[in-house]
């Protein structure tokens, strides 16, 4: 295995971004991550993005971001349909393979143009679900009710949650929902789709993520200290929800045991969890204790940018990583309904 | 497994019929099925081709100069595909131009009911700009149309214009003489390190 590491890292998140357009608003981070690390786009090997049709409302929509990287000389460029975590994995192994040294990776989307809650029902089972137009966020109450029901977990639990994430939140200057709120506060409000109330929902945004990957002397070079990649893995359940016991995630699991999650203390954890209840299914699945902070950044439920908020906890914990906060996090992605794909990656300071 | 094979050895000959229960046996099979589905969105088109569109809607016609190699890109998209940098600027280009390159298409367009085939789809460069658009050329006959002909846009009325690149219907030839595509620097990229 080559030595891979996170070395530089852009963000913007807001809660709608009307007047640029989605290759305006990601030519600025793609320079900054490009500033910060000396690189051209002649010295990056691979560039690799992730977002979603579905959410920009347009056919092939991910080859307009394409001329914001400057693809001349022609670069050797993949996408993925997927949160911008998974093109960090494709990249990731092709960085393993040895043949270059540096990848840009970026995820971007902006849903305000349409309502996401119908966009993510065009995900599901295009005969038996989709034509329900089931809401998004009343699939994920139904995992939430059975947890409660089971007592996994308590309504108090869910808002203390969703309290610390707007407290994470408030010094985060990309995060969107910083209002502070009392777990007691977050108990009187009014659900959306019960059990779920609006704190324990995602906080939808607008915006993107760039990261630049560098292997061994090249990540030493670019970066004083890189945020080393120990473990990465990906996993899926079914997308028939009715065979998953959703209460709890396998596919989170099986990967943080391949990624190697419990080989040593976790300082911190930045789990992509659009729901409160997302995010105690995966601190279990996690097996992460008291003593791993979780989601320094307030999460998702602090700013959640579909397809970059994945990639965005991996590069909140190399940043927090490279700043010394700690010298080992663990960085998850979601995608799909109820957490159906997990990703799960180790990283460590030197 | 029951009835069915799957095993890929197997060749398609050898394969039994599909035998359905005997309960549906004599049941008309679902053909197709309709799902429809829609989803409305407000596509906002971002700064460049905001910039683009009001230009157009008071007869003037806007592109992208590139910051790195000083091309003038039309139309704007708001970024400049050679050096992946925001455009620092806008100039206005032409009302005539040039054709690169051109087809006599003889299929109709669907969705394009106004268009009488056979038609003239062509690559035109307004004056002043080193990269061109798809552009309709009408006003002549499909056979006498050439490559380095110059034309010039044909407006709608002006209490007619609107944000719309549909103000231009079509590019018709100015009778001036060719330009000589095979000078390459119309590129503009003379000197550019891309």
């Amino acid at each position: 295995m080559r030595d891979v590491a996170i070395v530089a890292s852009a963000q913007r998140q807001e809660r709608a971004i009307p007047s640029e357009s989605e290759v305006e608003f990601m030519v600025p981070l793609m320079q900054q991550v490009k500033d910060a690390t000396g690189l051209t786009q002649r010295d990056i090997g691979f560039t690799c993005s992730g977002s979603s049709d579905f959410i920009a409302g347009q056919a092939f929509s991910f080859v307009m971001t394409i001329d914001g990287v400057g693809p001349v000389p022609a670069i050797s460029e993949s996408h993925v349909e997927m949160d911008g975590a998974w093109a960090l994995y494709e990249a990731w192994v092709k960085l393993q393979i040895g043949e270059i040294d540096t990848a840009l990776i970026y995820g971007y989307s902006k849903s305000s143009g349409g309502s996401l809650r119908d966009v993510l029902a065009t995900q599901m089972d295009p005969y038996y679900v989709a034509p329900l137009w089931p809401d998004a966020f009343a699939i994920e109450a139904l995992a939430a009710r059975q947890m409660v029901e089971n007592r996994r977990v308590s309504m108090d639990q869910l808002a203390e949650i969703a309290s610390r994430s707007r407290r994470h939140g408030a010094d985060n200057p990309h995060a969107v929902r910083t209002r502070q709120k009392s777990a007691a506060d977050i108990m009187a409000e009014a659900p959306v789709a019960s059990p779920l109330r609006p704190s324990d929902l995602p906080a939808s945004a607008d915006g993107g993520c760039v990261v630049l990957l560098a292997a061994e002397d090249t990540a030493r070079s670019l970066s004083d200290r890189p945020a080393w990649i120990r473990g990465i893995d990906h996993r899926t359940d079914s997308h028939t929800l009715g065979v998953r016991d959703l209460t709890r995630s396998m596919s989170a699991e099986l990967a943080a045991q391949k990624a190697g999650v419990a080989n040593d203390k976790v300082d911190f954890a930045e789990l992509h969890a659009p729901f409160t209840t997302s995010e105690f299914v995966l601190a279990d699945a996690l097996g992460l204790g008291e003593d791993t902070v979780i989601n320094p950044s307030g999460g998702a439920l602090a700013a959640h940018t579909m397809m970059a908020s994945g990639l965005i906890r991996l590069a909140e914990a190399a940043a927090r990583i490279t700043a010394g906060d700690g010298d080992r996090a663990v960085a998850h992605a979601a995608s799909g309904p109820v957490l159906q794909q997990n990703l799960v990656c180790v990283m460590e300071g030197e | 497994m029951g009835e069915f094979q799957h095993d890929p050895s197997v060749p398609p000959s050898a394969i039994k019929p599909v035998t359905m229960p005997a309960a549906v046996a004599n049941v008309e099979q679902v053909q197709s099925v309709r799902t429809p589905i829609a989803i409305d969105y407000e596509v906002t088109p971002g700064e460049g081709l905001s910039r683009y569109l009001r230009g157009l809607k008071e007869k003037r016609i806007l592109a992208d100069v590139c910051p790195d190699t000083g091309q003038v890109v039309f139309p704007p998209r708001g970024v400049a595909p050679m050096a992946g940098k925001r455009p620092t600027r806008m100039v206005e280009v032409g009302h005539s131009g040039y054709i690169d390159s051109f087809n006599v298409t003889r299929i109709p367009i669907k969705t394009r009911p106004d268009l009488d085939p056979p038609y003239v789809s062509a690559w035109v460069v307004p004056d002043g700009a080193n990269v061109g658009s798809i552009a309709l050329v009408a006003g002549i006959e499909p056979e006498k149309v050439r490559v380095g002909m110059r034309v010039r846009a044909v407006w709608k009325p002006d209490d007619e214009l609107e944000e719309s690149a549909t103000n231009i219907l079509h590019w018709e030839p100015t009778g001036e003489p060719d330009v000589d595509i095979a000078d390459l620097r119309r590129m503009g990229r003379e000197g550019s390190t891309l």
